[in-house]
This record gives C-alpha cells, sequence and structure tokens, in this order.
C-alpha cells in the first residue's frame, strides 16, 4: 500500500464512528459511520496533511463523489500527481 | 390584545439602497450575486457574493459618526430612517418610551472584527482602534437605532443564525400585539463578508461556485450576501388615528427548535413553525396564497423545505406560488428574513409575485411552483415568510392585506 493510503486511512480511521479495528479500501464511507460533518473534517485533515485543496461541495450527494476509502486516496494522489507535474 | 399593522419599510440590499428600487429589481429578476470586490485576498476561493455595492456611508453620515458605526449597524440605521420616514411618525414623548428596537444579526461587527484581528495577527500590531467592542459587539445595530432614531423602549439583538431577523419582526409583533411595547422598528442587518467569514464558509463547503438557483435542478448551494431591512409595527389604533396608510397586518407568528443536528434541517421542525404560525393567524393552510421560501440553494434546505410545505399545508401546498428572494440577493444570514419579510409585504401590496432567478428546471424532490424566472401577477392576500436557520433554529411570519 502507498504511503498516500496509508496516511489518509489513519485520518479515516480516527473520524470513523462504528467499532472496528481495520478500515480496508473498499470500506465505504457511509458504512463507516461518516455523517456529512465528518465528512468534511475529514477532507479538512487530510488538506491539512498534505497542505492541498481537494474541491468539495457539500451538496453533492455523495460529498466529493467519494464513495469509497478508495476513492478518496486515489483522490488524494492524483491532487498530489497533478501538483509535482 | 392588539391587532399589529405595519407602516414603514426600509431596505439597503444588493439589487437597491431603498425600498422602491430593491422591488423594482426584485421584480425584474436582477442579478445581486455578482464578483467579489470587497474581499481583495488571493485566498478568497469564492467568486461571487451578494455584496452591497455602491454604498457611500458619507451619504448618511459624518466621518465623526462613522467612527462609531460598523457597516452593519451603517445599514441598519439607514433602513430604520426609511422606515420611519415612510411610516410618518415622529417618536417623542411616552410614544419613544414605549417604542421597541429589536434587529436580529446573526453576527455582528464582523468588518470591525476581522480589521482588529488583522491588525493585531497578521500586522504585528500592538494596540488597536478604541472603538473596536462597541462598533462589533452584535446589539450596536439595535443599540444605534435607538439612539439615532430616539426609541427608549425595549432593546436588544436577536441572534439566530439565519432566523435572526424573522425572530427579531416576531418578538416585536408579540411585544405590540400583548401591549408590552406600543410600537416596534424591528428587522435585520448582516455586513459579515469579510475574508475571516467568508473563508469559513467556504470551509463548509456549502457555497455554489456562481449562482444561487433555490429549488432548481443542480442546484449547487447558497451564497453569501449583506445588507438590512427594517419595519416599523405598531398597534392598529395609533396608526388609524395618525391616518397613516397602512401596508399590511402581521397575522402570525410561529418557531420552534430541531433540537436535533447543528447544520442539517429537520422536516418537523419545520412543520410545527409553519403550524404554529398559521394557528396564531387562524389561518387555513388554503388561506395562503404565496410563500416566501427560505430557499437557500442547497440541497439539503430546499428538499427538507419542500416536504415541510407538503406536510403542513397537504393538497393546498401544490397550489401556493413559493418563490425565493434568495436567488437574487444571497443569503444575508441574520438580515435575510427582514428582507424576505420586505418582499413579502410588497407582494401583497403591489400583486406581483418575485420570482425564483435561475431555475434550470425542475428537481424530482422539489415538486412545487416555484415561480421560477419570471415574477407573476397575483392577487394576494395571505402570505408567509420562512426562516430556517442552522442550529435548528425555525421562524415563520404569516401577514395578510389590512381590512379595517
Amino acid at each position: 500500500m502507498s504511503d498516500v493510503a496509508t496516511d489518509v486511512m489513519a485520518i479515516i480511521k480516527k473520524k470513523i464512528r462504528v467499532d472496528k479495528s481495520e478500515i480496508t479500501l473498499d470500506d465505504k464511507l457511509r458504512d463507516l459511520g461518516l455523517e456529512s460533518l465528518d465528512a468534511l473534517e475529514l477532507v479538512f485533515d487530510i488538506e491539512e496533511k498534505f497542505n492541498i485543496e481537494i474541491p468539495v461541495n457539500a451538496n453533492e450527494a455523495n460529498i466529493g463523489g467519494f464513495e469509497t476509502v478508495r476513492d478518496v486516496v486515489q483522490a488524494v494522489e492524483k491532487i498530489l500527481a497533478d501538483k509535482k507535474a | 390584545m392588539h391587532r399589529v399593522v405595519i407602516t414603514g419599510l426600509g431596505a439597503v440590499t444588493p439589487i437597491g439602497h431603498d425600498v422602491p428600487t430593491f422591488w423594482d429589481e426584485l421584480k425584474k429578476g436582477t442579478e445581486g450575486v455578482r464578483p467579489v470586490e470587497l474581499i481583495k485576498d488571493p485566498r478568497l476561493n469564492q467568486k461571487t457574493l451578494g455584496e452591497v455595492k455602491g454604498f457611500d456611508p458619507l451619504k448618511h453620515f459624518d466621518d465623526r459618526e462613522l467612527n462609531l458605526l460598523d457597516r452593519v449597524s451603517q445599514f441598519a440605521v439607514v433602513c430604520a430612517r426609511q422606515a420611519i420616514a415612510q411610516a410618518g411618525i415622529t417618536f417623542d414623548g411616552e410614544l419613544a418610551d414605549r417604542t421597541a428596537a429589536i434587529i436580529g444579526t446573526g453576527i455582528g461587527g464582523q468588518t470591525t472584527a476581522d480589521d482588529s484581528f488583522r491588525r493585531l495577527y497578521e500586522e504585528k500590531a500592538t494596540r488597536v482602534y478604541p472603538l473596536t467592542i462597541p462598533k462589533l459587539m452584535a446589539n450596536a445595530p439595535a443599540s444605534q437605532i435607538s439612539m439615532y432614531c430616539n426609541l427608549r423602549g425595549p432593546s436588544f439583538a436577536i441572534s439566530s443564525a439565519c432566523a435572526s431577523a424573522t425572530h427579531a419582526i416576531g418578538v416585536s409583533y408579540q411585544m405590540v400585539k400583548s401591549g408590552i411595547a406600543r410600537a416596534a422598528v424591528a428587522g435585520g442587518a448582516e455586513a459579515c463578508l469579510t475574508l475571516g467569514s467568508i473563508k469559513g464558509w467556504e470551509a463548509m463547503r456549502v457555497m455554489s461556485p456562481d449562482k444561487v438557483r433555490p429549488f432548481s435542478k443542480d442546484r449547487k448551494g447558497m451564497i453569501i450576501g449583506e445588507g438590512a431591512a427594517v419595519v416599523v409595527l405598531e398597534t392598529e389604533e395609533d396608526a388609524r388615528k395618525r391616518g397613516a396608510d397602512i401596508l399590511a397586518e402581521v397575522a402570525g407568528f410561529g418557531m420552534s427548535a430541531d433540537a436535533k443536528d447543528l447544520t442539517a434541517p429537520d422536516v418537523n421542525g419545520m412543520v410545527r413553525a409553519l403550524k404554529g404560525a398559521l394557528d396564531d393567524a387562524g389561518l387555513n393552510p388554503s388561506d395562503v396564497q404565496y410563500v416566501n421560501a427560505h430557499g437557500t440553494g442547497t440541497t439539503a434546505n430546499d428538499r427538507t423545505e419542500t416536504q415541510a410545505l407538503k406536510a403542513a399545508f397537504g393538497d393546498a401546498a401544490i397550489k401556493i406560488p413559493v418563490s425565493a428572494t434568495k436567488s437574487m440577493i444571497g443569503h444575508a444570514l441574520g438580515a435575510a428574513g427582514a428582507l424576505e419579510f420586505v418582499a413579502t409585504m410588497l407582494t401583497l401590496r403591489q400583486g406581483v409575485i418575485p420570482p425564483t432567478i435561475n431555475y434550470l428546471g425542475p428537481d424530482p424532490e422539489c415538486d412545487l411552483d416555484y415561480v421560477p424566472n419570471t415574477a407573476r401577477d397575483a392577487k394576494v392576500d395571505v402570505a408567509i415568510s420562512n426562516s430556517f436557520a442552522f442550529g435548528g433554529l425555525n421562524a415563520v411570519l404569516a401577514v395578510k392585506s389590512y381590512r379595517p
């Protein structure tokens, strides 16, 4: 697993509201009990960690179009790659 | 109990700095959410806001006065003067002693607070301006109105975020109705378009990138605005004795708290406020001919407000025109309810329903008549104005045409 994935999953794990010792890339954010305000805090924590801006509008059905943990990891990886380029 | 009537209106808005201009632009469906000018900082991402452009405080106050007036208080006092001038009341003697000044504001003197903090934190200044505190306090708009207009009765600020002004007008109505006050100057004021506050709104991620599209498909959120509106409320007896032009009668007021979630709207809380207003007014749902919606343009508010109108009004809901003033002026938070109450009053008086602009087409979850894009002629004798705030605080005012 990439360092980005490890860091993102560590951040997500701090926010989840269900009793779960490990989370996987396939876990759905909704199943982890992340409600809208938690998701906003999650996005902020990730932005702070990587010093990036994740374009998210809370009016969208899935916040930022993120359904699973993998979606978040991939978005962060893409933003970091674009930043380097 | 007294009947409570409205005899004066004042407004400072992104589409007009007085009531006649505001009304003309509302009917035209003028876009008041425009490119940002007040905040010049590359860290701001938001491109458009509902700014009151071209407001020159020196047209209303001298330099010395302005030392004590944050932008939010400038708006408030200008509106109060307009409303009192229209009402044609001279406040002195016993009437002045028994006239309330109750002004809602979500935030208070945000420009003053922002300037002060910038000096300290960013410019590393060692001191701030001496009048920082009395300018930024949330009751400054109410206090300034009481002083400028010689209102010596009950005066305070009401803060319930986006419902502040509706609570202020509603509580004033109850005070005049019960005889606690003989008259009231009430409304709301907001001027929070500063870097500090708009970065906070950006972080909530609820703002649309360009326009506000209440109840529309593909809506992308709300946009913050600013401004103020103030009304004069008095007893029917006083207004008639003076031979005043009575603009409308306040019919009822309902309020509730969701006690559920700090930001997510709740149908049940909205319904209780809506029913409370109708009950207080002695109205049936089918009596209501227009709803000025809270209509922020967020997915959650507009869907939930639609559900609440259907739950509270039953079969009547589908027939009632519902429009959102925020489509044109954005969301002026603690002033919003007063701006919308003024728009609702003018709808009654003028027989025109202002449109919900920027409407792209129906959303399956929002299936009422939203008066899309174009104003509509309609005889309206009974209307309501909704405000549903962060914090789960709901307030609904009902107004009706005055009949002696």
